[in-house]
């Protein structure tokens, strides 16, 4: 049942808005609502009762493994959350002076720094409010540094086949052409085929290293040599940036620009999609670029640079200059791993993927890319099971929620047939890993016995599967009174 | 070593399994030349003890002045249960809801959202929100842009009085793609849009849109249904930027004009978000049905399942990123789900009775401050229309020295106009929301007095 349909005129949770009822006689009546808002009428208890019971019938990292991959769903730690919402945090307003801002602006100065180093750039801007906007901002700057050179003839953006659907999306959206790049048979980037791709209308390309088929591009110093012999810039999406944490940086391997998920690798929460916070780095010639606000310390004094002392910025990307609240949990959390803690991020992150790579094909599985090490993530290919017994990846991640475990990434990326892209995280126990491995075996045996009982999949969940046709041809997108 | 699980025995099993020796032999496709030894400047790691007493005098440093600073972001009472429920883990760790059967309870929480979003915009459908008021209306100008078949023009019509922060975020994000912003100049003595001004534009048309916001930058109420028909007179589409607190007393933006605008976007912060220096927030943006292929961001739709029982899923994919890359309606991915989360929550509690006192009760202290600081010699309304619950009021002295001395006297005495208006210079923008108490006014009014007699 909808908060709406429980709904009934004249209840009221009263505890919740003022006691007072003002008059608003002075408003002139033409500008005023004729009609009250077609809102829910609840109790407080009615409201409490309807929103936990929907909490509970979602799958999250709290309650669930969650190995989807290239989404990084790893441990929140409850610290970060509470230590963002001490009351001095929450109250401050966006506009509040330098005077009343010191401490809030230490802890982005020191996240500032704390991204510089993890990822080998000269400098850092907060602002982006996710991993998309990062991207837009970054390719942005890549726009205004060839303008500033008029180096006006660069209308093509460089992007793997392989690559987040973000990147074409952003480029376009910073007026480039794309150009898609194949990937080779061994997961790398097709080198022949980038050489012939580049040249005086090469802007830029955007790469994810580890690659989102879970590889280290081995001749990442190669494309860097050849897309800056053309002029080009390179944009590193950090998506995967968990999985070379203190162990390798963006910056070492020639990336002029960089956007960071604070919401993977600095594991604040997704939020059932979102806020997120995509901070970017640069080279030392793209800092004029860099979106604004940034923080800088006179002295012992901090304060945001703005407009004013950066006038060759690519601007402002939301009203107050980013989601505040999810950089004090990524500052948090970077504090509490300190540069041990990072290296072992990827380490242990690196681990488990490899781990559970290596039982699922002793297991009978097949890897996309089995001569390969896994990065953080890794994909197994279901083309072979969906021959056999007519049973497909969806089919898979779908009976994986009956057993418990939040289905991986499914068909992407587009270049592997009937794929999951697993990425189980270091948060995950040995114990955790072994769990999955035995649910996929015990699925495949489904499989092979009792198709339709995975086709119809799943069964233990709120409900069955969902008719998505129907849900995009019958739109039904709000409640309304007279429905 | 925090947040990893593995014991010394665990490490060798999984290794052996592996068949490797060492965790670093995994990181063996990666160069030499790259691998780096340590992250020198990086502070070594703290326990949640040490963390902990660092960010609360961090946290108390900062203050805890008055604060009559509105300009976008509302200081609003948030009832307990708005926040003990959107940090349930369930909501607070959980991804976007692409696998829906085990995501029922944020498809549904999305669901009940766009609801409430079209409820109080009065239009037909909404998404499951954006990054922030500025960036959301940025994602309606380029909407607009792209929906009107009538006039193919970039043209834009944004008027002066919209927040500067969102006219340059506008900036960043719209003109990379063509689009060009015209000012319109609002009224001297009014601090609105007028007619005359629209008309005075009119020979640099034609535009795609025209952006009206209400209550606009100033506080003051636009005479929305003129200028929505003024717009939809030449074909333009109308985007009302407006504030949901707002729009339990005032005309939703379907009922604007004779036909009603046809895209509404704005901040969600006002419901259950607390300041927290910006953010995160919540954009929320609404159209009209007829648009609905061309709205950026998620959708929830009701469905059924394969019982024919009700259920959500995310809709209209196609128009996604991950779906259509380069040809995507945006590159946004992400939505506010955890904001959004205290947002309908927030909503359920107070209900349209709740939020309809919310709004009266900050119309009410606003304009009994300004009531207070106009008893004050040389401080006067700057604008002589009705404005919602913020106001500009000129003041006798320097804005920036008033701001100054006020802030130590733990006073945040509201938002320097002059800065982004200079025509405007001396004057604040002040707020008092219904958390505000008389008290609080009159120390603001007593401690202003007494800086400007020494001033």
């Amino acid at each position: 049942m909808l908060i709406q349909e429980g709904s009934k005129p004249g209840r009221r949770a009263t505890a919740q808005a003022p006691l007072t009822r003002h008059a608003l006689d002075d408003l002139p009546v033409a500008l005023r609502r004729r009609a009250r808002a077609a809102l829910p009428e609840v109790s407080e208890l009615q409201a409490v009762r309807h929103y936990t019971r929907l909490s509970q019938q979602n799958f999250s990292i709290d309650t669930h493994m969650y190995p989807l991959g290239s989404c990084t769903m790893k441990y929140n730690p409850r610290a970060c959350h509470s230590l963002a919402m001490l009351p001095g945090f929450l109250a401050r307003h966006p506009l509040a002076p330098a005077s009343h801002s010191q401490g809030f602006l230490a802890c982005l100065f020191e996240l500032q720094d704390i991204l510089k180093e993890v990822t080998g750039m000269h400098a850092v801007s907060l602002a982006p409010a996710a991993g998309a906007q990062g991207e837009l901002a970054g390719v942005a700057m890549i726009r205004a540094y060839h303008r500033a050179r008029k180096d006006l003839a660069r209308t093509e953006i460089l992007v793997p086949d392989a690559a987040h659907g973000t990147n074409p999306a952003s480029a376009v959206m910073c007026g480039f052409q794309v150009r898609e790049i194949p990937t080779g048979s061994d997961g790398d980037v097709d080198i022949d085929a980038l050489t012939r791709a580049v040249g005086p209308q090469t802007a830029g390309i955007m790469l994810t290293n580890p690659s989102t088929v879970g590889v280290f591009d081995r001749n990442i110093q190669r494309i860097a040599a050849e897309v800056h012999r053309a002029g080009g810039l390179l944009y590193y999406d950090g998506a995967n940036l968990n999985a070379i944490l203190g162990k390798v940086r963006p910056g070492d391997m020639g990336f002029d620009v960089i956007h960071m998920n604070l919401h993977k690798t600095f594991s604040t929460p997704h939020g059932g999609g979102g806020p997120g916070a995509g901070p970017v780095g640069v080279s030392a010639r793209l800092e004029p670029y860099l979106p604004v606000p940034l923080v800088t310390r006179e002295g012992a004094h901090y304060r945001w640079l703005t407009e004013a002392d950066r006038p060759e910025s690519i601007g402002r990307l939301t009203a107050f200059g980013g989601n505040m609240g999810i950089l004090l949990r990524a500052y948090v959390y970077a504090r509490l791993l300190g540069r041990e803690g990072m290296r072992r991020v990827a380490e242990f992150a690196t681990l488990n993927a490899n781990y559970l790579m290596t039982q699922l094909r002793a297991a009978g599985f097949n890897a996309a890319y089995p001569q390969r090490r896994a990065s953080h993530e890794f994909i197994i290919t279901l083309k072979t099971e969906a021959k056999e017994f007519g049973v497909n990846a969806m089919d898979f991640a779908k009976r994986l929620l009956d057993y418990g475990y939040h289905a991986p990434t499914t068909y992407f990326p587009l270049l592997v047939p009937e794929c999951l892209l697993i990425e189980p995280t270091e948060s995950e126990s040995k114990e955790d890993l072994d769990g999955f491995v035995a649910a996929m075996i015990a699925i495949r045996d489904e499989a092979r016995t009792n198709p339709e009982l995975v086709k119809t999949a799943p069964h233990r969940m709120p409900v069955r599967r969902l008719d998505d046709v129907r849900a995009a041809r019958q739109l039904d997108l709000a409640w309304s009174p007279q429905a | 070593m925090p947040f990893v699980p593995h014991t010394q025995d665990d490490i060798a099993a999984m290794l052996a399994a592996i068949g490797v020796e060492s965790i670093d032999a995994l990181f063996d496709e990666i160069p030499e030349a790259l691998r780096i030894g340590t992250l020198a400047a990086v502070p070594a790691g703290l326990a949640e003890m040490e963390i902990s007493r660092l960010m609360q005098a961090r946290a108390r440093a900062d203050g805890e002045p008055l604060c009559f600073i509105g300009a976008g972001a509302y200081d609003h009472h948030i009832p307990a249960a708005v926040w003990q429920i959107t940090s349930r883990g369930e909501f607070y760790s959980a991804y976007t809801p692409y696998q829906a059967e085990a995501s029922q309870g944020t498809l549904q929480l999305l669901y009940e959202f766009q609801s409430m979003m079209t409820a109080l915009t009065g239009l037909d459908v909404s998404n499951a929100s954006l990054y922030d008021g500025a960036s959301g209306l940025a994602e309606a100008v380029l909407m607009a842009v792209r929906a009107n078949r009538k006039v193919r023009s970039d043209k834009v019509l944004v008027p002066r009085n919209l927040h500067p922060a969102y006219r340059r975020t506008l900036q960043s994000i719209v003109t990379p793609q063509g689009i060009e912003l015209v000012d319109i100049p609002y009224d001297e003595e009014g601090g609105h849009i007028s007619l005359e001004a629209l008309n005075a534009l009119e020979s640099q048309g034609p535009f795609a849109a025209l952006v009206i916001n209400q209550p606009n930058f100033f506080g003051v109420l636009e005479e929305v249904d003129d200028l929505t028909d003024w717009a939809q007179a030449r074909e333009a589409l109308v985007i009302g930027v407006v504030n949901p607190i707002a729009l339990a007393v005032l005309s939703p933006p379907g009922d604007w004009g004779s036909q009603g605008a046809d895209i509404a976007c704005g901040e969600a912060q006002p419901l259950g978000m607390p300041l927290s220096s910006g953010g995160p927030y919540a954009g929320f943006l609404c159209c009209r049905q007829a648009f609905v292929r061309q709205l950026p961001g998620r959708i929830v739709g009701r469905t059924v399942d394969l019982d024919g029982k009700p259920g959500f899923t995310l809709t209209l994919q196609a128009r996604e990123q991950h779906i259509r890359r380069n040809k995507a309606t945006s590159n946004i991915c992400t939505n506010q789900g955890l904001l959004v989360t205290a947002a309908t929550i927030h909503t359920a509690l107070l209900g349209p009775e709740g939020l309809e006192r919310v709004a009266a009760a900050c119309h009410a202290n606003s304009q009994r401050l300004g009531t207070l600081l106009c008893e004050i010699p040389g401080v006067e309304p700057r604008f002589n229309r009705p404005s919602f619950h913020e106001q500009a009021l000129r003041m006798p002295a320097p804005t920036a020295e008033l701001l100054r001395a006020l802030a130590a006297q733990q006073i945040l005495g509201g938002c320097d106009l002059g800065l982004d208006y200079p025509e405007l210079d001396p004057a604040l923008l002040v707020c008092a929301t219904e958390v505000r108490t008389e008290e609080d006014m009159q120390t603001y009014a007593s401690t202003l007095a007494r800086v400007l007699a020494h001033a």
